[in-house]
């Protein structure tokens, strides 16, 4: 067996880390499952190609950054693209989701997550057809770094990108009082009013945290794999089983999980074939359930 | 005019098919809250069971073993309702969201299943064959429409009676208990998980039997059969015709699948061919913006009877406050 797995499965741990970020922060501190945080992703991904594409249009073709096989413009639209995301998480939320929420019953917000899922995806394919697309068709030559692994450029830049992102939420998350506000509203929400914490910008926040690391975590499927209106609901198994298995509310957590399951994935893929790799996350997620219904990191639900 | 009986019956029978599946979601969640995204998967399990039952041998996959329709159906009951009782049991001591993901996921692995296992359920290809009650008839449509529309209306109207019956015996009573206080319940004695797990056996079962009544009807099926709009269908059925109204879950079904054959027929008859797969993804938008509009206007649907009361809307705002406090 290869050590390949090992750089494969990383990759595809840090896309569904991103998203289980997401995915763990909205059910913390909104108390649902978002079924919809997966189109989030594939929004934000066809909203960076969009960008990409419109600079393309206006400044003409541009170079590369040196190994890499995409230039500033890509930079640039990602950002563009984050806060496309964070705002389309955020009119969701206010048409949608805070209207069923004040009514009190968690469970319709989550079968109301699952028509806007639904309906956001079949935008997608209505504008953009089924038919995958790329931001660059350009091949990169894998690099050997020994133990018979190869990696692209892009592929370090990508973990390098994940390594910042994770670190930057963890900082946002304990060492800011919007942090501390959040984590205050997700272990008690009562507590957390009386003591004076605005809840609406808590979940503003946490709208804002979830859509942007979605959107960079679709555009990373986008740069290595391919773009396509179900890129994102695809990940939504794998992202909720990283959330569960790292533990509900837990940032370090939904993204060691991601990563567990982001390196099975790889190593099914190499032991059993790759049209067996999305029973892995439902394996690991009924075993954490079994056994260990609250993960890895997580606190038992007072 | 013999045409139009002959589609109306078509028609009809799929959407009899529907309001089955429909049916066994509103003892799932309108009776009992529980809350099935994997529906699908259910079905599936239903179709595949039968199939591989009543097909007469094939070498190229596991059986045919050619036995009677009937048997296929009791048989896709029995493994439906064993593979919602696992589902349940692995799920239900926790919160209802993990239902949901579960769910979810036993979909995607059932879907998984159907396309890969090729010696089990004939891959992407799926399985042909599969005896058709009345199939003597297949040379006069409309004596074979017919009389497929009225064993399936038989099917539902059992369906529909046993479940009318179910949810006013003692029974129903403790799973509607449940559902609107479940601590209430559980002093009295009831075991809240084990009343959830048979109901949500009890309701796999149901789909699991709409699959393979669908399965027979068509005579073949594959994995593109199964996906999540199924499942999307579904539950806007039910939400349209009002979770925990038996007679909702059937009108709400028929009125849903009039709507969406009728605009399938619009849309072809308005985009060009190559538009057309266009156009269908346009179709679920509108279904799903739909399903999000009932959910905030008018929960109940048409007839339904949930905890969603105005009355009791304040004490489940309390209660809500209070499980969120961490209770």
């Amino acid at each position: 067996m290869s050590l390949q797995f090992i750089v494969d499965g990383l990759l595809t741990g840090s896309m569904i880390g991103l998203g289980a970020i997401g995915v763990t922060l909205t059910y913390s501190i909104l108390r649902f499952s978002n079924f919809a945080h997966g189109d989030f992703m594939a929004w934000g991904t066809y909203a960076t190609l969009a960008v990409v594409s419109t600079i393309g249009a206006t400044f003409g073709k541009v170079a590369p950054i040196a190994p890499l096989s995409f230039g500033w413009p890509l930079l640039v639209a990602l950002v563009v693209g984050m806060v496309f995301t964070a705002l389309l998480a955020l009119l969701l939320d206010k048409v949608l989701f805070s209207r069923l929420r004040s009514q009190g019953q968690a469970i319709i917000v989550v079968m109301a997550s699952f028509g806007a899922s639904m309906a956001l995806r079949s935008l997608l394919e209505f504008t953009f057809t089924s038919r995958p697309t790329y931001f660059s068709r350009a091949i990169q030559i894998a690099m050997p770094v020994g133990f018979g692994i190869r990696v692209t450029p892009d592929q370090i830049a990508l973990l390098l990108l994940t390594a910042i992102l994770v670190l930057g939420v963890h900082l946002l998350m304990t060492r800011t009082q919007t942090g501390r506000s959040m984590q205050a509203l997700s272990q008690n929400a009562a507590l957390a009013r009386i003591v004076g914490i605005d809840v609406a910008s808590v979940v503003c926040v946490t709208w804002i945290v979830g859509g942007a690391l979605a959107c960079v975590a679709g555009v990373m499927i986008g740069i290595l794999v391919q773009i396509r209106p179900f890129m994102g609901f695809d990940m939504l198994l794998p992202m909720f089983a990283a959330a569960i298995l790292g533990g509900i509310g837990s940032i370090p957590g939904a993204v060691l999980g991601g990563l567990i399951i982001g390196l099975a994935e790889a190593g099914a893929v190499q032991l059993i074939g790759a049209e067996w790799r999305a029973a892995v996350s439902f394996i690991i997620l009924m075993a954490v359930l079994f056994v260990r219904p609250i993960g890895l990191f997580g606190v038992r639900e007072r | 005019m013999i045409d139009l009986i002959g589609y109306g019956a078509f028609f009809l029978t799929t959407a009899l098919i529907f309001s089955l599946v429909t049916l066994g979601l509103n003892l799932q969640w309108g009776l009992t809250g529980l809350f099935n995204v994997g529906l699908a998967g259910f079905v599936a399990i239903g179709a595949y069971t039968s199939a591989l039952l009543t097909t007469p041998d094939d070498p190229a996959r596991l059986g045919g073993f050619g036995l009677p329709i009937l048997i296929g159906w009791a048989g896709a009951m029995v493994v439906g309702g064993i593979a919602a009782a696992l589902t349940g049991m692995a799920t239900l001591r926790l919160r209802s969201d993990y239902l949901a993901i579960t769910t979810f996921g036993v979909a995607v692995v059932v879907q998984l299943v159907a396309l890969n296992a090729q010696k089990l359920t004939g891959g992407p290809f799926g399985i042909g064959f599969i005896p058709r009650p009345f199939g003597s008839l297949a040379e006069t449509p409309l004596l074979f429409n017919l009389s497929n529309l009225a064993v399936v209306c038989a099917v539902a109207l059992v369906a529909y009676l046993a479940l009318e019956h179910l949810s006013r015996s003692p029974w129903g009573r403790v799973l509607k208990a449940l559902r609107e206080d479940e601590r209430a319940a559980i002093s009295l004695g009831k075991s809240a998980r084990f009343y959830r797990v048979q109901a949500f056996a009890v309701g796999g079962a149901i789909m699991a039997l709409a699959g393979a009544l669908q399965a027979h009807f068509t005579g073949f099926i594959a994995p593109d059969n199964y996906l999540p709009i199924l499942t999307f269908q579904v539950w806007v059925m039910l939400i349209v015709g009002g979770s925990g109204s038996n007679l909702g879950a059937v009108i709400g079904s028929i009125l849903v699948w009039a709507i969406w054959a009728g605009s399938g027929t619009l849309t072809s008859m308005l985009f060009a061919p190559e538009q057309q797969a266009r156009a269908a993804s346009l179709q679920i938008v509108a279904i799903g913006v739909m399903l999000c509009v009932i959910l905030l206007i008018r929960p109940n649907g048409l007839f339904g009877d949930m905890p969603r009361r105005p009355r009791l809307g304040k004490r489940a705002k309390a209660v809500a406050a209070k499980s969120g406090s961490g209770s």
